[in-house]
């Protein structure tokens, strides 16, 4: 690449690196605004300082969070849970080393704390670390921690392999589609392929494929026919 | 009848005795950590077990509209391997969470010096996390194992109220009652104790911090033995009310005490979509 080119080509990764960060920030003060009703709204704040000045104490605020958050959805902030958006902050207060302290939480996490992991993996400026959390979620057979690993982060960073055996993964499992952030961004004609097997398979056993699978299969059909 | 089984290994049972269980009248049970037939040899495996009791089971349970917590804790046998002690350090950050409601089972199996040590630490580590303790009895030498277990107990200055001792059968009961402790019984098929010698346990003892449990597990075991219990009671002219006490308002208020027991919603099944039940994880 010519020198020229170079210079373009940082500024470019520079300026999206400024928007990415600049979208996680806007959504961690969106989720700390949804917060503001939970039951010990101090005991949140308090603790975000205490994660903020001393890490360590991450292990035991996060534990806790349930018990003092509630684990109520929050209505200023669909989809999210009072436990899973008090736990995304904590981990976003941390002031360095994000990815090594996600990977420790989920490691040592019971189910709610995993989850709550995999959610808040947008919100931190980690990069590609966190895939193999993802991947170790799509292994298990807890639908809930299988919903958290097809999320945003997994639209940007899972590789579509893994990707596509996480959808086929849901329609096994009846986990709806609506949890696939970037749906029909990432279907392709393979995984067309293998929603067409696992239809067969079902119709040869006298059953059927939830709705939403079947949509998707007849949009990625008609797609490649088109 | 509603069932709350203070003491069962589901680890070790299968998906259909979850079923069977839902349909008794099983609503809530705690399943203690606890040694699984097969030694185990690094703090690793213990790790990956904690999170299975606090992850995957739980899980399980939901599906049929049960509510699953555990007890965490370094079981007495194991204590004995060296491998193993490390474990101990891993405990602070279990004891933490959120379905623990106790330490547990600690005590002793062959009353050796590792285990006097290590029942030690973790009585203390349960007024440090503010948590009850369960205890198990050995099941040899259960007499002078109980007259230890509990002299370790007061030593401690844990609360006698919130440490339940269990496997208890007709020699140690007295023992156990005259300490303030609770007082655990594990109904088996053959051995430890049946519905019907702990109807006259009952019948003798009265109710107060009685629990009853099927500490089923890998050995030959019946989840539903806390059921038979609660029919024998009724046929014995036991009330309704003392049955419910028994099997559900007592191990409630034992385990209450750790702050930490959710039996909110209980007639919601957990973690399905859409109403979907997933039985297996899988077509």
């Amino acid at each position: 690449m010519a020198p020229d080119n170079q210079t373009a080509e940082a500024t470019r990764t520079a300026a999206a690196d400024r928007t990415a960060q600049a979208d996680r920030t806007a959504e961690v003060d969106r989720l700390r605004a949804a917060l503001h009703g939970v039951p010990d709204p101090q005991w949140l704040a308090d603790a975000l300082h205490r994660v903020a000045a001393e890490p360590a104490t991450v292990t035991r605020f996060f534990a806790a969070a349930g018990r003092r958050c509630g684990r109520d959805p929050l209505p200023d902030a669909p989809g999210w849970t009072a436990d899973e958006a008090a736990r995304a902050l904590l981990l976003a207060a941390l002031p360095a080393d994000h990815a090594g302290h996600a990977g420790t939480l989920y490691r040592y996490g019971d189910a709610a704390e995993k989850r709550a992991v995999l959610r808040a993996l947008p919100l931190l400026d980690v990069g590609p670390a966190g895939v193999p959390l993802l991947h170790d979620a799509l292994r298990t057979n807890d639908t809930r921690l299988v919903a958290a690993a097809l999320g945003r982060y997994a639209h940007r960073y899972l590789d579509q392999p893994a990707w596509r055996q996480g959808v086929l993964k849901c329609v096994f499992m009846g986990v709806p589609l609506d949890v696939v952030d970037g749906l029909d961004d990432r279907a392709d004609a393979e995984l067309a392929t293998m929603l067409a097997g696992l239809a067969a398979e079902r119709a040869a056993a006298g059953r059927t494929m939830p709705d939403d699978a079947t949509g998707l299969l007849r949009r990625l059909t008609a797609t490649q026919e088109g | 009848m509603r069932i709350f089984d203070p003491h069962i290994h589901m680890t070790s049972r299968t998906t259909d005795d979850y079923e069977r269980m839902a349909a008794a009248g099983v609503r809530a049970l705690v399943e203690p950590a606890f040694w699984l037939g097969q030694p185990r040899t690094s703090p690793d495996t213990f790790a990956d077990y904690f999170d299975s009791l606090l992850g995957w089971e739980p899980f399980r349970a939901g599906q049929f509209g049960i509510r699953h917590h555990a007890t965490i804790a370094l079981n007495p046998k194991e204590a004995n391997d060296p491998r193993c002690r490390p474990v101990l350090d891993l405990l602070p950050r279990y004891l933490e969470k959120d379905g623990v409601v106790a330490v547990g089972e600690i005590g002793y199996d062959s009353m050796t010096p590792a285990e006097d040590e290590v029942f030690a630490v973790q009585l203390a580590l349960a007024v440090a996390h503010d948590l009850p303790a369960l205890v198990h009895t050995p099941h040899r030498d259960k007499a002078r194992g109980t007259e230890r277990t509990l002299a370790v107990v007061t030593e401690s200055g844990i609360d006698p109220g919130r440490v339940a001792v269990d496997h208890l059968n007709e020699m140690t009961v007295e023992l156990v009652r005259d300490s303030g402790c609770w007082l655990g019984f594990s109904i088996y098929p053959d051995t430890k104790m049946s519905p019907d010698r702990m109807v006259e346990l009952l019948k003798r003892y009265g109710t107060e911090r009685m629990l009853v449990n099927s500490a089923a597990d890998w050995g030959r075991s019946d989840p539903l033995l806390t059921r038979a219990t609660g029919e024998a009671m009724l046929l014995a002219g036991f009330t309704a009310d003392d049955v419910d006490r028994v099997l559900w308002r007592n191990p409630v208020e034992f385990y209450g005490q750790s702050g930490r027991l959710d039996l909110s919603d209980l007639a919601d099944a957990d973690a399905t979509f859409a109403g979907n039940s997933i039985l297996r994880g899988g077509s």
